[in-house]
């Protein structure tokens, strides 16, 4: 890879904090030090509640660090990040709008012809396997085909950078691995640099060029940083099967398991009180 | 159970009324009518009196008149709750200034406007027209301003991060969604229509279903009454079904079931 260029996104000491009440702040992420190399593939790892979505947002530009900064290759963001896409762990479909008009929208509202913008939405539902489906509304589609058309949305505006939040969380365990089969596929032909979070060290590490751990919440900070040792293109259920997967992931969650008790700990302490 | 079983017996609870109508206020019990046919008529008088109407086609005139108003009452009311939800629901300042004043005129009941109107806008369809307006306009105005407050965050986001300027969350967010929510709405504001249209007839006019319910009532025609109640009835039926059409073709988007009424 190129040395002078420069990191598709770089968080530097970023900070996030929200208001709580009249005086109370809640440190949310502190002091992130994160870069994403173009075409290199992050997954970040974290326990429920460590502010892994906050840091997604502020790479989006939907929230602004309250110090910090962020580049977008060597910019610094103002606003929303504009070569950005994100892929919303909620359903962030248009109910109203067929698969097929969601998938164009994208195309439609920066001006595309119409015609033009449909035939390419209809080549993106093919590419993700929902050809069939174009003129299906997002409720009769179940859980995984909303995500494939939420992922062909997002990818048909070809955006240099692909944000992700858990985007698979809510589905089974056979459809996510079928999910990340396909998002791997894609990614290969482009190699976008993706931010992917995920609170299943596994999934991270079958996806991802480098795994990123969290500290729990609040004040969550980056505590680890490990490079994933094994080669492309892979297959999400084989690699699960590696020794390298193993002995990463056995690594990692030393590191992990005392993070989640922490949080799981805290959030019981919250509940009772 | 099946379709015709279930028509059947709806069938069966109407004919079951009207024989004990018809019964009970022709054949005395025990030497006593237990419906004076005086005050609640027959329904043998009720229908033919209904026949009369058509036959002669005195009542065209009246249910064009009504069916008129209705339908001016509920554009009108519904363009200005559109319009004004929406304006409120973009300006939260806005909604909070006029929000005690929006309060008070909605729990207002609307019959004790009907001589005003009648005063500003005479005798005509329009001080009718404003009646309903009154109506719909409020059922409108909270489903729209319901709607675009009730825009899932995660939509939004979305529609910003492919790129869409306030002009077009407008257009593929904000209104797609409270349109959705003024359909879901769209039987009680047309009923409400109707409602308002009846009722400021019946307060004062001199044509409409309402002004021949009231005519009726002033000669102690109870036939009248009842045959006009039916038409009506009829009226809105007939109304409801073609706004079920209507909404049918317009929320396809939506999940069975999640259909208020």
């Amino acid at each position: 890879m190129d040395a002078a260029t420069p990191d598709a996104i770089a968080l530097e000491d970023a900070t996030v904090a929200f208001r709580v009440g009249d005086s109370k702040v809640y440190t949310a992420v502190e002091k992130a030090q994160l870069a994403v190399a173009h075409g290199e593939f992050v997954a970040i790892v974290g326990p429920t509640g460590c502010g892994k979505s906050t840091l997604l947002n502020v790479a989006a530009g939907l929230l602004r660090p309250a110090s910090g900064a962020v580049r977008v290759f060597g910019q610094p963001l103002a606003g929303l990040n504009g070569e950005a896409g994100y892929l919303f762990q909620a359903d962030a479909l248009f109910p109203w709008k067929t698969a097929l008009d969601n998938v164009a929208i994208g195309l439609d509202i920066a001006g595309a012809p119409r015609g033009d913008a449909l035939r390419r939405a209809q080549d993106w539902l093919g590419s993700v396997g929902l050809g069939a489906f174009a003129g299906r509304y997002p409720h009769v589609l179940s859980g995984g085909q909303r995500k494939r058309v939420g992922l062909a949305q997002v990818l048909i505006r070809d955006p240099k950078i692909l944000l992700m939040d858990e985007p698979f969380g809510p589905l089974d365990a056979q459809t996510r691995q079928i999910m990340g089969n396909l998002l791997l596929d894609l990614w290969s032909k482009d190699r976008k640099a993706v931010l992917f979070v995920t609170h299943d060290l596994e999934e991270a590490i079958a996806l991802a060029d480098r795994v990123v751990i969290m500290s729990a919440g609040p004040s969550a900070r980056i505590i680890g940083d490990w490079r994933v040792p094994i080669g492309r293109p892979r297959d999400i259920s084989e690699v699960r099967m590696q020794k390298e997967f193993h002995d990463l992931h056995r690594e990692i969650w030393s590191v992990l398991r005392g993070e989640v008790m922490k949080g799981y700990a805290q959030s019981a302490q919250a509940g009772a009180a | 159970m099946s379709r015709m079983s279930l028509l059947a017996l709806q069938l069966f609870v109407a004919v079951i009324a009207l024989v004990l109508w018809q019964l009970l206020s022709t054949v005395p019990v025990f030497g006593k009518m237990l419906l004076p046919p005086f005050f609640f008529s027959t329904p043998v008088d009720v229908f033919s009196q209904v026949v009369d109407w058509i036959s002669t086609g005195v009542i065209w005139k009246h249910l064009l008149i009504t069916l008129w108003e209705s339908i001016l009452a509920f554009v009108i009311g519904s363009v200005a709750g559109v319009l004004i939800g929406f304006w409120f629901a973009r300006q939260p300042r806005v909604a909070a200034v006029f929000d005690p004043y929006v309060k008070m005129v909605n729990a207002l009941p609307r019959v004790v406007l009907g001589p005003i109107f009648t005063l500003w806008l005479g005798l005509g369809i329009w001080s009718k027209v404003a009646l309903g307006v009154t109506l719909v306009f409020f059922i409108v105005f909270f489903n729209v301003y319901q709607g675009v407050k009730e825009v899932s965050t995660t939509v939004l986001d979305n529609g910003r991060m492919l790129g869409m300027n306030e002009r077009q969350l407008m257009r593929h967010v904000y209104w797609p969604s409270a349109l959705s929510w003024m359909f879901s709405s769209l039987h009680t504001s047309v009923g409400f229509a109707v409602v308002g249209a009846v009722v400021g007839e019946y307060l004062g006019s001199a044509a409409g279903l309402g002004y021949l319910i009231q005519q009726a009532e002033g000669t102690f025609d109870v036939a009248g009454v009842f045959a006009g109640m039916f038409v009506l009835a009829v009226f809105v039926i007939l109304i409801d079904f073609a706004v079920t059409l209507v909404e049918r073709r317009l929320l396809v988007w939506r999940p069975a079931g999640a259909e208020e009424r």
